[in-house]
């Protein structure tokens, strides 16, 4: 079977690559499309933990699922507000490109 | 035979996720996330986790990409062919493999050894669910009710209609 740190790696794997795509890129779409790839990973990771760490060999409690589940939920509602968001951006600045956008720099 | 699936569900991840972070077309990267998350529900498979796999595919290849593609095509983002990255890309690139230079040996130094991925009763998560996670679940309902108001009101142009 494959061991816990594989499925860890894996997650590390996808979380870097959407902490770069969130520095890197310019659209606000895409940004928020990194931030989904970073809450998989840390989904990933919870879920890979709940099941396999268990000591006792029978499957102790869902802790992780759960918290996975919730953070799903929050990201959906995520995607919704920056949606709404990045439409008002839009629909004022005519650009979603977030480094024009900074009439909220000192 | 479960290596095999892992590693191919590894590779669908990971070359989806850069894909997303690569493409300059917007909506290649929205189809290459669905890649991604679709794949992340099989590795959740594999984790015998069933019913997060099939939360997965309804929530995210159902419904965030979708909203995604809406707020793609509503702002008009694939009319410019622009450049899509700062120009601070080699700085994010570097932070983000030192990052991963911690997080990885951090895994390897404490990882444990000879564990196996349990099968879980699907009944479990529902009795825990709505016992031990009560609050949070009614909560999360709350959450979601104030998000999507909070959309609504976001969303909404000043007169009071919609100009899409």
């Amino acid at each position: 079977m494959v061991d816990l740190v594989y499925f860890q790696l894996l997650s590390a794997a996808l979380f870097v690559i959407g902490l770069y795509g969130v520095m890197a890129r310019r659209s606000a779409v895409l940004i928020v499309m990194s931030i989904e790839l970073m809450l998989n990973a840390v989904n990933i990771n919870l879920i890979a933990a709940a099941s396999h760490l268990d000591g006792t060999g029978k499957f102790a409690n869902f802790d992780g699922q759960l918290i996975a589940i919730f953070i799903i939920t929050v990201a959906a509602a995520e995607v919704g507000l920056a949606l709404a968001i990045i439409l008002r951006m839009f629909r004022n600045r005519s650009t979603v490109n977030v480094d024009e956008i900074n009439m909220m720099r000192w | 035979m479960a290596w095999f699936i892992f590693i191919l569900l590894a590779v669908l991840t990971i070359g989806g996720a850069l894909g997303v972070v690569v493409t300059r077309n917007v909506v290649h990267a929205a189809l290459a996330l669905l890649v991604s998350l679709i794949a992340v529900a099989g590795v959740y498979l594999v984790l015998f986790a069933e019913f997060l796999a099939l939360v997965q595919v309804l929530i995210y290849g159902g419904a965030i990409i979708i909203v995604l593609l809406f707020a793609i095509m509503l702002t008009r983002s694939s009319d410019y062919p622009r450049v899509t990255d700062n120009k601070q890309w080699p700085l994010a690139a570097l932070a983000s493999l030192a990052f991963l230079g911690v997080l990885a040996p951090s895994f390897i130094i404490n990882s444990v050894e000879g564990t196996e991925a349990q099968n879980a009763s699907f009944t479990g998560i529902g009795e825990s669910l709505f016992t031990t996670w009560a609050v949070p679940f009614e909560i999360a309902s709350l959450v979601l009710l104030v998000a999507l108001i909070g959309a609504i009101i976001i969303a909404r142009s000043d007169d009071g209609e919609e100009q899409g």
